[in-house]
């Protein structure tokens, strides 16, 4: 048989959805102004070349607040059928994805749909958000809270902008150094050979998916 | 009850752990401890290590740079000049020589932003707010001092008897170096015991009246004796803050 392109880009695999595609973009959007906010606010040295400070504050407060919508909204309601599909996926590990991990990946594994760098990434911004969000907002409105509180916030909110930076910059040097996965943010979809390779257990998982008779 | 039969069997028989939900809520969790002893953690560091500590963490000095106009003043050490006036014997504009040649006074001590950030141990060197008053004579009827700053924008206040206090000085050195324009140089104020909105940056006047003119910061809400520990009366019940 022959496969012409068509026929071929039809049958490639859905890795991400357009929600999730949304949010992605929605999400990496909001955490790059955030972190080039940051910078000058952080650095006071830098102020001024970029931004009024009070202007950078504003943009930095409110990219803020809005940096849970995108996952919040993605997960809710009826489109977010495969966004919470993926959550559990991330969220439920089996011992050998454990081992893996423990072992930083020496131990060999049939990845999932993810492998377990790729789930801890996400997990660490779930994270990141949750912490972000609640010391970032006692640094805003600081009159409700002791100054020790604050000053502990101050730390908390600083040592995790160091961690974000670290990830986000991984997660930007993974996405290069592997066109495929990285074309598939954009166009939402891999070649049936990637999954042999980056994730062979999920390629098992979505074999029946292909007969439409799965109610799921 | 009907037992659907399309429902697939379970593919992975393995055991699963919710790692996700543990990791968040772990960080979580780190997070909030953070809130709560991060202080005291660095504190702990920061006597460990004594004032490098500062230097070796990412952020250079750890302050925080501020600016009501979004601009700094830029203003020569030749050119700069301190004006007091008011209720005084003699007014007089202080040149930076002028106050080089006054006796000096240095210490450590951290300064405590009032949203939470903190510079344990800066070095601080300048002349004490209480001897240039009585370089120009504080006339009876005064009870408080108003402070301007070169970036038209900025204002304070101190009473009489805060000003007086022995670790308030108007500075002309700090992390031992001259102050730089970032941080209000080449002359700025530096009020030990209280939260750092008080320490008015690039000091160009010193008016000395006979009541207290809240200041910019005071205007938006903040209290205007800004005391490290919270307290809102005229002066300091507890010495040891200092």
């Amino acid at each position: 048989m022959t496969i012409t392109h068509t026929k071929e880009s039809a049958t490639r695999l859905l890795r991400f959805d357009r929600v999730q595609r949304g949010a992605h973009w929605a999400n990496a959007t909001l955490f790059g102004v955030l972190m080039f906010t940051a910078i000058p606010l952080y650095f006071g040295t830098f102020f001024g070349v970029v931004f009024p400070r009070h202007t950078t504050e504003q943009i930095h407060l409110w990219s803020g607040l809005a940096l849970p919508l995108p996952i919040i909204v993605s997960l809710l309601g009826p489109w977010g059928r495969q966004m919470r599909r993926d959550l559990r996926r991330i969220n439920y590990w089996t011992r050998h994805e454990i081992r893996w991990m423990k072992t930083l990946g020496k131990w060999p594994l049939d990845a999932d749909k993810f492998n377990p760098g790729q789930k801890l990434n996400a997990i660490f911004i779930g994270a990141a958000i949750i912490v972000m969000l609640a010391t970032g907002s006692m640094l805003q409105w600081f009159r409700f809270f002791p100054v020790p509180w604050r000053s502990g916030a101050t730390f908390v909110h600083d040592v995790f902008s160091y961690a974000i930076f670290a990830v986000v910059i991984g997660h930007v040097f993974m996405a290069l150094t592997h066109p495929e996965s990285l074309r598939s943010i954009f166009t939402g979809r891999v070649s049936e050979k990637w999954p042999e390779a980056n994730a062979r257990s999920w390629l098992k998982e979505e074999q029946p998916e292909v007969d439409a008779s799965d109610p799921h | 009850m009907v037992t659907t039969t399309s429902e697939p069997a379970p593919r992975e028989p393995l055991k699963r752990v919710a790692v996700g939900r543990r990791t968040i809520l772990g960080l979580s969790a780190l997070g909030a401890l953070g809130i709560a002893f991060g202080n005291s953690v660095q504190n702990l560091l920061g006597s460990a290590f004594g004032s490098g500590l500062g230097g070796l963490l990412p952020g250079g000095d750890r302050f925080r740079i501020y600016s009501i106009t979004g601009a700094f003043p830029k203003v020569a050490e030749r050119d700069y000049r301190l004006q007091v006036s008011g209720l005084v014997d003699r007014p007089k504009t202080f040149t930076l020589a002028d106050l080089k040649s006054m006796p000096a006074t240095s210490f450590k001590k951290p300064f405590q932003c009032v949203t939470g950030w903190r510079v344990p141990d800066v070095e601080w060197e300048g002349v004490l707010l209480s001897d240039i008053l009585a370089t120009v004579g504080v006339k009876p009827g005064a009870v408080a001092l108003t402070f301007e700053s070169y970036d038209r924008a900025d204002s304070e206040s101190l009473t009489l008897d805060q000003a007086h206090l022995p670790d308030v000085i108007v500075a002309y050195r700090m992390l031992g170096a001259p102050v730089t324009t970032e941080h209000g140089g080449p002359v700025r104020l530096y009020v030990a015991p209280m939260f750092g909105y008080k320490s008015l940056k690039w000091l160009s006047a010193i008016r000395v009246v006979n009541t207290v003119v809240p200041g910019f910061w005071e205007q938006n809400g903040y209290p205007v004796n800004g005391w490290l520990d919270g307290t809102v009366g005229p002066t300091n019940p507890d010495p040891s803050l200092e």
